[in-house]
């Protein structure tokens, strides 16, 4: 295989799950700003999850306030943020034109139908209801591409690629999804419980669709203890960081049975493994819940920059 | 010529010709909104399959989509096989031509083509010189531009001997056939064409470099997702099982070409590029291609790797060589050409471009190195605005241009807005050449849409049709 297909593969996995995820964490932010109470905290609510996703910076060079409508069209649909919805399919799509050779038929189909889908929505029809209803197909979109490439692509390197990419992606999205309210899951003397966090504890277990079956893994009320462990060590828990590490040791490992050796990709796998392998929730936040996270985030970058140097990609 | 184009559908009493007969029948069968639904959903077929082509200088959106006509073009097994053979022909000749051009020069030598004509033209590439390419083929895939005037009456308008386009559309028209009129198919028996990656994959193997081990190593070297034929080289590349590569996957290295693989360099063999001469190689053509391979041309001298098709090919099919092309026959394989040449004129001649000047309201001009129907006149469609253009230019520039009749171009029925009504058609036949001449039954039909027109390239408003060749 072409390092370049490799790597458009790879990438072509990480667009679509971010895709999903910006239309995630914008869910979010946005259900947290419809519900807020005080003056002033809506917009709060919406800065602080662009803050997660490390699009606030672009946003505050464009906009002077971070109302609903402003926001929505900046992470969804704005060329000029590199992680919008429409940059994410975009990328997906050139990322797929290019290796069209390397997908299966069902896996360029769906994202090429994306595409076009979604180009042909005008964003000043989005509002209301019709914001509610694309944030959920674009949520679809992701789950058709995992499905086709789930049933229908053979499983060899192009395989391993593409899973790296999606939970790579993923971890780095948990990651920051936890890290955007840590403070909240932090055991403090006061408000331990309050309606606030348990609003706030909802929203971040809405952001990574955990919500319902939180209830079914702990039989509990939502505690902060908890969801720490839901979303950092349970690994029958599909966006955790303990699951996605599992994946990228998973295929990493199939990348070593294909090709008979071990790469710096291995090694950087490893590093994160560690980071997770004897955690427990005292330990984390003894370590301090942010410190962690942010070790976390930065040692599931070094996969990426491992994989590109151990099979050529450029 | 005749004034009223020959119709492939009916004869010139309005009874329908033998090979549409069960077409004329199923046609009839069809309820009211059959066709037009049939038509709609070609269209979101082939929109889903990504099957688009890029148009220049356009403003709307980067791809598009070739309207895809549902009505297919039948050829009967007996006109066919007329046809292959003057391709054959004509493929066989020219192959000898570039071989000889690129060697003793004899035909120069013998004065039937002129020297100047080839030493001074821009397509003549003299590092191609005293190169022996496998099994001394040069072109190895063509599409030759054919317009039929009357039941056994075809010219040939251009050969395509450097990177012929349009394969793709061919292979996916039938498949969209397949799917939407599977009940035609029964009742006719249509010759496959879906064998043509496979011939292909067979062509190049055959004219691998020696020394190689095992099954050759095969790739498709594309410009890139920006060409307007990047659909064609993915869909080759994944038909024939091959590697898509750009310039930047592959290197020389010690005179030998690899590509970067996952695993580190691998060897390729043989190149089916879509990349044009002059951006191959920057070390040799020209420097500031980034879309080429540094060093390709010298492993290709070396004969380490085969390039399909070689460089330098362009000049038997510039369009000033094809006016001797029948003499190019005679000189080779001593036969007379079985497929017309349209008569064409020559401007630099006082006494042509004369007649030429007079005539430009019956004539077509066209530049001698224009493609895609840029850079052309249809002088029966002229305005006065645009001879007068066309006029100055001829004078400016005489060898620029060549001068034809206009050929009453046959006319298919074809879906429009108000049914089925006649348009004006072209055919581009596909045939390989590697250790066998063998050309696919069947093609790419092009169709001028707009009633009356006679220009049926895509970029201009023409779309497709699936070509049936019958078996007998």
């Amino acid at each position: 295989m072409l390092g370049r297909t490799a790597q458009n593969l790879f990438w072509l996995s990480r667009y679509i799950e971010r895709a999903e995820n910006m239309a995630r964490m914008f869910e979010v932010g946005y259900r947290m700003s419809l519900t807020s109470r005080r003056e002033g905290s809506a917009s709060e609510h919406l800065i602080s999850m662009m803050q997660a996703a490390e699009v606030d910076e672009g946003f505050n060079l464009k906009y002077k306030q971070a109302d609903v409508n402003a926001v929505a069209h900046y992470m969804l649909f704005d060329e000029e943020n590199y992680s919008s919805v429409r940059s994410c399919l975009l990328a997906a799509r050139t990322n797929a034109r290019s290796v069209r050779t390397a997908l299966t038929l069902d896996m360029w189909e769906s994202i090429n139908s994306a595409w076009l889908e979604f180009s042909a929505i005008r964003p000043r029809d989005v509002n209301g209801a019709k914001l509610q209803e694309l944030l959920g197909w674009i949520k679809q979109v992701s789950h058709r591409y995992r499905g086709a490439l789930l049933s229908t692509f053979l499983r060899d390197s192009g395989y391993a690629f593409s899973q790296l990419g999606n939970f790579v992606e993923r971890a780095d999205n948990t990651a920051r999804i936890l890290d955007m309210k840590y403070y909240v899951l932090l055991p403090r003397a006061s408000l331990v419980g309050s309606d606030v966090d348990v609003a706030q504890w909802t929203m971040i277990l809405r952001a990574a669709s955990a919500h319902r079956s939180y209830r079914h893994v702990y039989h509990d009320r939502y505690k902060a203890w908890n969801i720490a462990d839901y979303l950092i060590l349970r690994s029958e828990m599909p966006r955790s960081l303990s699951f996605c590490v599992d994946w990228i040791n998973r295929t990493i490992d199939m990348l070593e049975d294909i090709y008979g050796t071990r790469t710096k990709g291995h090694d950087a796998a490893d590093s994160v493994t560690a980071l997770l392998a004897d955690a427990t929730v005292d330990r984390i936040f003894e370590y301090g819940l942010h410190e962690f996270l942010t070790e976390f985030i930065h040692r599931n970058n070094q996969i990426t920059e491992a994989l590109a140097e151990s099979y050529n990609f450029y | 010529m005749s004034a009223t184009p020959f119709d492939e559908m009916h004869n010139a009493d309005g009874s329908v010709r033998e090979p549409y007969l069960i077409l004329e029948e199923w046609l009839k069968e069809q309820p009211p909104q059959a066709l037009s639904l049939m038509s709609n959903d070609a269209e979101s077929l082939f929109r889903r399959l990504g099957i688009t082509f890029a148009v220049y200088g356009s403003n709307e959106g980067s791809e598009k989509l070739i309207p895809f006509d549902i009505i297919p073009r039948i050829v009967s097994a007996i006109e066919w096989r007329k046809l292959s053979k003057g391709i054959e022909q004509r493929v066989r000749a020219l192959n000898a031509f570039l071989h000889d051009i690129y060697h003793r020069q004899e035909i120069l030598k013998a004065g039937r083509v002129p020297e100047k004509l080839i030493l001074n033209n821009s397509a003549f590439c003299p590092e191609m010189m005293g190169l022996d390419p496998a099994r001394g083929v040069y072109s190895h895939i063509i599409g030759v531009d054919m317009v039929r005037v009357g039941p056994d009456d075809w010219y040939v308008l251009e050969d395509n001997l450097r990177t012929p386009s349009g394969v793709s559309y061919m292979l996916e028209n039938r498949e969209a056939m397949l799917q939407l009129a599977p009940e035609l198919f029964q009742r006719y028996k249509v010759a496959s064409v879906e064998t043509y990656p496979e011939t292909l994959r067979r062509t190049m193997e055959s004219v691998a470099p020696a020394g190689v081990n095992g099954a050759p190593n095969l790739v498709v070297l594309t410009p890139g997702i920006h060409n307007s034929a990047y659909f064609e080289h993915s869909f080759l590349a994944d038909q024939m099982g091959a590697e898509l590569c750009e310039g930047q996957d592959l290197f020389v290295e010690n005179g030998k070409v690899y590509m970067r693989t996952t695993t580190g360099p691998e060897r390729v063999d043989v190149i089916y590029r879509r990349i044009d001469d002059d951006f191959l190689d920057p070390l040799t053509f020209r420097p500031d291609s980034m879309l080429g391979v540094p060093g390709l041309f010298d492993a290709y001298r070396a004969g380490t790797v085969t390039l399909v098709n070689a460089p330098g090919t362009g000049i038997a099919d510039d369009k000033a060589v094809y006016t001797y092309v029948p003499e190019i026959i005679e000189f080779y394989l001593g036969e007379k050409a079985l497929l017309k040449n349209v008569p064409t004129y020559n401007c630099t001649d006082l006494d042509q471009r004369a007649y030429v000047l007079e005539h430009l309201q019956e004539l077509v001009v066209k530049e001698v190195h224009g493609s895609g129907g840029y850079g052309m006149m249809v002088g029966p469609a002229s305005t006065k605005a645009m001879r007068e253009e066309f006029r100055r230019k001829i004078l400016a520039r005489p060898d620029n241009y060549i001068v034809q009749p206009t050929l009453a171009l046959s006319t298919c029925p074809t879906f429009v807005d108000r049914g089925i009504a006649p348009r004006h058609v072209d055919l581009r036949p596909y045939v390989l050449v590697g250790d066998d001449i063998r050309i696919t039954p069947g093609g790419l039909t092009r169709v001028a849409l707009k009633k009356g027109s006679l220009v049926v390239n895509s970029s201009q408003g023409g779309g497709t049709k699936d070509t049936w060749v019958l078996e007998e």
